[in-house]
């Protein structure tokens, strides 16, 4: 479905994108159900496999899983749609976060802001931990288990180069098919 | 082991923007274990501790947490030049990138070797996110909030968000407000 927008749908969509920027707390994904309803139910500019396909390739490919949202914009209408779901995802949670992050630097010293980043860092542990566990139980075969769990070490203790251990378990992935 | 090694400051802006391009075009699956080990092991730009920190802040931000933290780190060092940069070396190149991806996954798609290999990419991925987060546990020595309520807290958030599944929001709303009252204690009394 690969339509050219018009002016009225550009600005329609970016805007619509602007909004669930403001509310992507946690990440674009977050707001993807709503994603979902304005491009494939609303706006019929996405079917849903292509949806959840956008998803996969944002995730399969290098850089910030959010991109998955230009993926979505891409497939709806090209180039063009990709620079308003993109833009729109990205600029106003950046220049919120930008003067947010900003303002508390400036206030670094306050007990209020330390205790703040304080009392987050062990529930960013405990949500790396969870985001981990969840894509762990996506495993289909006792060697992703393995695989998950000799990362999971490697890192911890060595310098084994990323990329190296992605290589393997593509290797074990397909070996195990 | 941070602690030891003093850390260094990128030289430019240009720095900042490779750095980041780095950090996004090893990060399949996800940039989060690979930017904890390119800022603070690599390059040095972080402690652990700071890291944590500043993942936190992102975190609670809206918008992708690894964005919100390049941004952030590209402020520290070079202000809105610095923050530009980072970003645009996190998304400039792997934007491409994912329009190349599409056009593959279109061919590719119904290959089973693919999706194979993708399967066990995510399994790996899954352990990079699980080792960083182990490694991120030495950063919660010094936190005011102690060692069991840190412990707490970790445990806390796994079974909220892991467990029941939970809306991230909530979690860091409730558990985030304890927290942040816990820590006010325990700053109080240092």
């Amino acid at each position: 479905m690969n339509l050219s927008l018009s002016a009225a749908q550009w600005w329609a969509l970016f805007g619509q994108f602007c909004v669930l920027s403001l509310l992507s707390f946690g990440g674009a994904m977050t707001v993807a159900p709503d994603m979902h309803r304005s491009l494939v139910t609303q706006m019929g500019l996405l079917t849903n496999t292509q949806f959840n396909a956008s998803i996969a390739i944002a995730q399969a490919a290098p850089g910030p899983n959010v991109l998955f949202v230009a993926v979505l914009g891409y497939q709806a209408a090209g180039w063009s749609g990709l620079a308003a779901t993109t833009l729109g995802i990205l600029l106003p949670s950046t220049t919120v976060s930008w003067f947010a992050s900003r303002w508390m630097q400036r206030r670094a010293h306050w007990r209020a802001i330390q205790a703040f980043k304080a009392g987050l860092a062990p529930i960013v542990v405990g949500l790396l931990f969870s985001i981990g566990w969840i894509l762990a139980t996506h495993a289909s075969h006792w060697a992703h288990v393995l695989l998950t769990a000799l990362t999971a070490l490697l890192v911890w203790k060595t310098r084994v180069p990323m990329l190296l251990l992605l290589a393997v378990g593509a290797g074990v992935g397909v070996a195990v098919n | 082991m941070n602690s030891a090694n003093p850390t260094s400051t990128p030289a430019s802006a240009r720095e900042l923007f490779w750095g980041f391009n780095r950090i996004a075009l090893q990060g399949f699956g996800g940039v989060l274990a690979v930017s904890q080990r390119v800022l603070c092991e690599q390059k040095r730009w972080l402690t652990t501790t700071e890291f944590v920190e500043l993942l936190a802040v992102a975190q609670a931000l809206p918008g992708p947490n690894v964005c919100n933290l390049a941004l952030m780190v590209g402020d520290r060092f070079f202000r809105w030049r610095g923050a530009l940069a980072a970003l645009a070396g996190m998304l400039l190149f792997p934007l491409l990138l994912v329009v190349a991806a599409t056009w593959l996954y279109t061919r590719f798609a119904d290959s089973p070797q693919v999706a194979a290999a993708l399967a066990g990419m995510g399994a790996v991925s899954a352990g990079l996110v699980i080792g960083t987060a182990l490694k991120l546990i030495t950063s919660l020595r010094g936190n005011p909030l102690g060692k069991t309520a840190s412990a707490v807290l970790v445990l806390a958030t796994l079974v909220l968000i892991a467990g029941v599944r939970w809306p991230l929001a909530a979690v860091l709303i409730l558990l985030g407000s304890l927290a942040w009252w816990r820590a006010w204690q325990g700053l109080k009394q240092s």
